[in-house]
C-alpha cells in the first residue's frame, strides 16, 4: 500500500527522475526515500500548468502542418494528373517560384539595410549616448514595434509616390546593375509601388526587433570585459569591437534572424505598397509578388483548387520560415562563445 | 622606460559624493608600491584614477593632479585613451578575451595602436610578453587556442602579458591574487619582484603579507565610517610600515586590532 501512494504521489511532478529512480535499486531501502521530495500542491499545479502550455505548443504547430498539408492536396492531385489546370497553366512550381524569388528578395533587402541600422541604434543606445537620452531612444524605437502594418502600409503608400525620382534617378546611373535597370523604354513605375517601396518599408518594421534584442545583448556585455579593453587603450569603437560585437555575435545573428522571419511572413504592409506583376529581375519597374501578398490579394475571392493552390503556397512559406529559424538555430549553436 | 607619479590633492568622487580626500603620494620609478586599507577606503578607486578608469564609470569625476614625471594625466586635452596605452593596468578577476587565443590576447593591446606587425614581430613580442609574464614554457605549444581554456592563474599571468606587451611606463594592479589559489599567487608575487626592474607597479592589496611581501613602499588607506571619504594615513616605506609605522592608526591596522 505505501509503494502505490508513492508513486501515485511523484507521478503528476513528471519531468524530474524520480519515479524510475525510485525503482532501480531496490535492495537499498533508505535510498528511494531520500530521492523522494515533498511535493507541494503549488509545485504540481505550476508544473502541469508549464507541461500543457509545452505540449499546446507543438500541438498547435503540427495542427497548422496537418491543414496545410491536408488542404494543399487538391493542388497535387492536380499538379500530378493535369499541370495546365494550375495558376499560369504551366504546374505549381512555376507559379510558385517567382513567389518564392520575390518573398526571399524582399526579404534579404529588408535585413541588409535594417541590420546596420539596429546594431548601430542598439550600440547608441548602450554605449554612446549620453546616460539620460538613451532610455527615452530605447522607447521611441519599442513604440515602431507597436505599429499596425497597416499604418506602414498606408505610410509605404504615401512613401512609394515619393520615391518615383529617387528610383528614375538610379536607373539612370545605376541602370547597368540588374536590380536598378529600368524597362525597355527607359522608364521606372510611374506609381513607386516596388518590390524595393515594399522592402525599405519592411526594413522599418523589422528594426524595432533587431535593435531591441541586440540591445539588450549590448546591455550583458561584461563590464569586467569592457574595461578590459579600455585599460589597453582603446578607444569607445575599439572597446566595441574587442569587448561588446564578439560578445554579442550569437545574440546578433539571432536577432536578425528574427527579423527575417517577420520579414518572409509580413503580409499587410506588402499587400498594400506592391503592386504584383511578374517576375522581374530589376527592384525600381512594377512587378514581382511575394508569397504573404499574393494570398492575401487572392484569398477573397478564391475558391475550390484556386483556394487550395494558394494554401499550398502558404505551405511553402511555412516550410521556408522553418528551415530559416532552423538554421538560424545551427548558426547560433556554432557562433555562441561561454562570457566570462 | 617607467615613470615617477606625483598626486597632489587628489579628490575623487561619484556623484556628489566624495569618496577620497586629499591624497599627497609621490611614487618612485621602477618600485613597486602597496596600497592596503579595509574595503571600501578608496584604495582601488585612487589606483583607478592613475590610468583615467576612474571616469569610466558613469557620474565619476576628480579634482587635483596627477603628474607622470611631471605631466599632468588630467591636464586640458590630454586623451585618456593615451593614458591608459602608457599606463597598463590588471584587474581582480582575470579578464582575456572570451573569443581571442592566447596569442590574439597578447597583442591585443598592440594591435589597438594601429601598429602593423610583421609575422615574426608579433611572434617575437609574444614569446617577450609571454616570458616576461612567466607563462611561456606552460603556453607555447597552445598559442593558437582560446585564452579562456587556461587555468585561473594563467589566465591572470595572460592579463599581465597583455599589460607588458604594449611596454607601458607603469603598471597597475587592482587585487590581482585575489581569486587565486597560493600556488599562483606565489606565482604572480615572484613575477611582481621581476617587473619592477622596468616599471612602476603599484598594486592594491588585501593581503597585508602580500604587501609586505612585494612592495617597497605601502600606502595605508582608511575611512572613518560609511559615508565618510576614505583617506591616506601614512605612506611609508614597507619595513617601516610593518615594524614601527608613525600612526596609530596604522598600528591598529596591521596588527589586526580592526580591519
Amino acid at each position: 500500500m505505501p509503494t502505490s501512494t508513492q508513486t501515485t504521489e511523484s507521478g503528476p511532478t513528471g519531468p524530474g527522475s524520480t519515479p524510475e529512480s525510485g525503482q532501480k535499486p531496490p535492495s537499498r531501502s533508505s535510498a528511494p526515500r531520500q530521492q523522494k521530495a515533498v511535493v507541494r500542491p503549488g509545485d504540481r499545479i505550476f508544473s502541469a500548468a508549464t507541461l500543457i502550455a509545452g505540449i499546446l505548443i507543438l500541438v498547435i504547430l503540427a495542427g497548422v502542418a496537418l491543414f496545410l498539408l491536408a488542404q494543399s492536396k487538391d493542388t497535387i492531385a492536380a499538379q500530378i494528373s493535369d499541370p495546365s489546370q494550375i495558376t499560369g497553366g504551366k504546374g505549381f512550381l512555376s507559379y510558385v517560384w517567382p513567389l518564392v524569388i520575390g518573398t526571399l528578395i524582399s526579404a534579404a533587402i529588408a535585413l541588409i539595410v535594417a541590420t546596420p541600422f539596429s546594431l548601430g541604434i542598439a550600440l547608441f543606445t548602450t554605449h554612446m549616448a549620453p546616460r539620460k537620452l538613451a532610455p527615452a531612444l530605447g522607447y521611441v524605437i519599442d513604440l515602431l514595434a507597436a505599429i499596425p502594418s497597416v499604418v506602414y502600409g498606408l505610410w509605404g503608400i504615401a512613401l512609394a509616390g515619393n520615391l518615383t525620382g529617387f528610383y528614375l534617378w538610379l536607373s539612370k546611373w545605376f541602370g547597368w546593375i540588374p536590380i536598378f535597370a529600368p524597362a525597355a523604354d527607359g522608364s521606372v513605375s510611374q506609381t513607386g509601388r516596388t518590390l524595393l517601396t515594399a522592402s525599405l518599408v519592411l526594413s522599418i518594421m523589422i528594426l524595432p526587433i533587431i535593435t531591441s534584442l541586440t540591445r539588450e545583448i549590448f546591455l550583458q556585455t561584461p563590464r569586467l570585459q569592457e574595461e578590459a579593453a579600455l585599460a589597453l587603450g582603446a578607444t569607445r569603437w575599439e572597446m566595441i569591437r574587442m569587448a561588446v560585437l564578439p560578445f554579442g555575435k550569437s545574440g546578433i545573428v539571432s536577432a536578425t534572424m528574427l527579423g527575417l522571419g517577420r520579414a518572409l511572413g509580413e503580409t499587410m504592409a506588402v499587400a498594400m505598397i506592391l503592386s504584383p506583376g511578374i517576375l522581374t529581375a530589376s527592384l525600381v519597374v512594377s512587378g514581382n509578388q511575394t508569397i504573404a501578398s499574393e494570398i492575401a490579394q487572392n484569398f477573397p475571392e478564391a475558391a475550390g483548387l484556386r483556394l487550395s493552390e494558394l494554401i499550398t503556397v502558404g505551405l511553402v512559406l511555412f516550410v521556408i520560415t522553418l528551415l530559416v529559424n532552423m538554421g538560424a538555430r545551427a548558426i547560433v549553436a556554432r557562433t555562441s562563445v561561454k562570457g566570462s | 622606460m617607467s615613470k615617477q607619479i606625483d598626486i597632489k590633492d587628489l579628490d575623487i568622487f561619484y556623484g556628489d559624493f566624495r569618496a577620497v580626500d586629499g591624497v599627497q603620494m609621490q611614487i618612485k620609478p621602477r618600485s613597486v608600491t602597496a596600497f592596503i586599507g579595509p574595503s571600501g577606503c578608496g584604495k582601488s578607486t585612487v589606483l583607478r584614477t592613475l590610468n583615467r578608469m576612474h571616469e569610466v564609470i558613469p557620474g565619476a569625476s576628480v579634482s587635483g593632479e596627477v603628474l607622470m614625471d611631471g605631466n599632468d594625466i588630467y591636464g586640458a586635452g590630454v586623451d585618456p585613451v593615451n593614458v591608459r596605452r602608457e599606463v597598463g593596468m590588471v584587474f581582480q578577476r582575470a579578464n582575456p578575451f572570451p573569443t581571442m587565443s592566447i596569442k590574439e590576447n597578447v597583442l591585443a593591446g598592440v594591435r589597438l595602436n594601429n601598429r602593423r606587425l610583421s609575422k615574426s614581430e608579433a611572434d617575437d613580442l609574444t614569446e617577450r610578453a609571454l616570458r616576461g609574464a612567466n607563462l611561456w614554457n606552460e603556453v607555447k605549444d597552445r598559442l593558437n587556442l582560446p585564452g579562456s581554456g587556461l587555468s585561473g592563474g594563467q589566465q591572470q599571468r595572460l592579463c599581465i602579458a597583455r599589460a607588458i606587451a604594449v611596454e607601458p611606463e607603469v603598471l597597475l594592479m587592482d587585487e590581482p591574487c585575489s581569486a587565486l589559489d597560493p600556488i599562483s599567487t606565489l606565482a604572480i608575487e615572484d613575477l611582481i619582484n621581476d617587473l619592477k626592474d622596468k616599471y612602476t607597479v603599484v598594486i592594491v592589496t588585501h593581503n597585508m603579507q602580500q604587501a609586505a611581501r612585494v612592495s617597497d613602499k605601502t600606502a595605508f588607506f582608511n575611512i572613518a565610517g560609511t559615508g565618510k571619504p576614505g583617506k591616506l594615513i601614512e605612506f611609508n616605506e614597507t619595513s617601516t610600515i610593518f615594524s614601527n609605522p608613525d600612526k596609530e592608526e596604522t598600528e591598529n591596522y596591521i596588527s589586526g586590532r580592526f580591519g
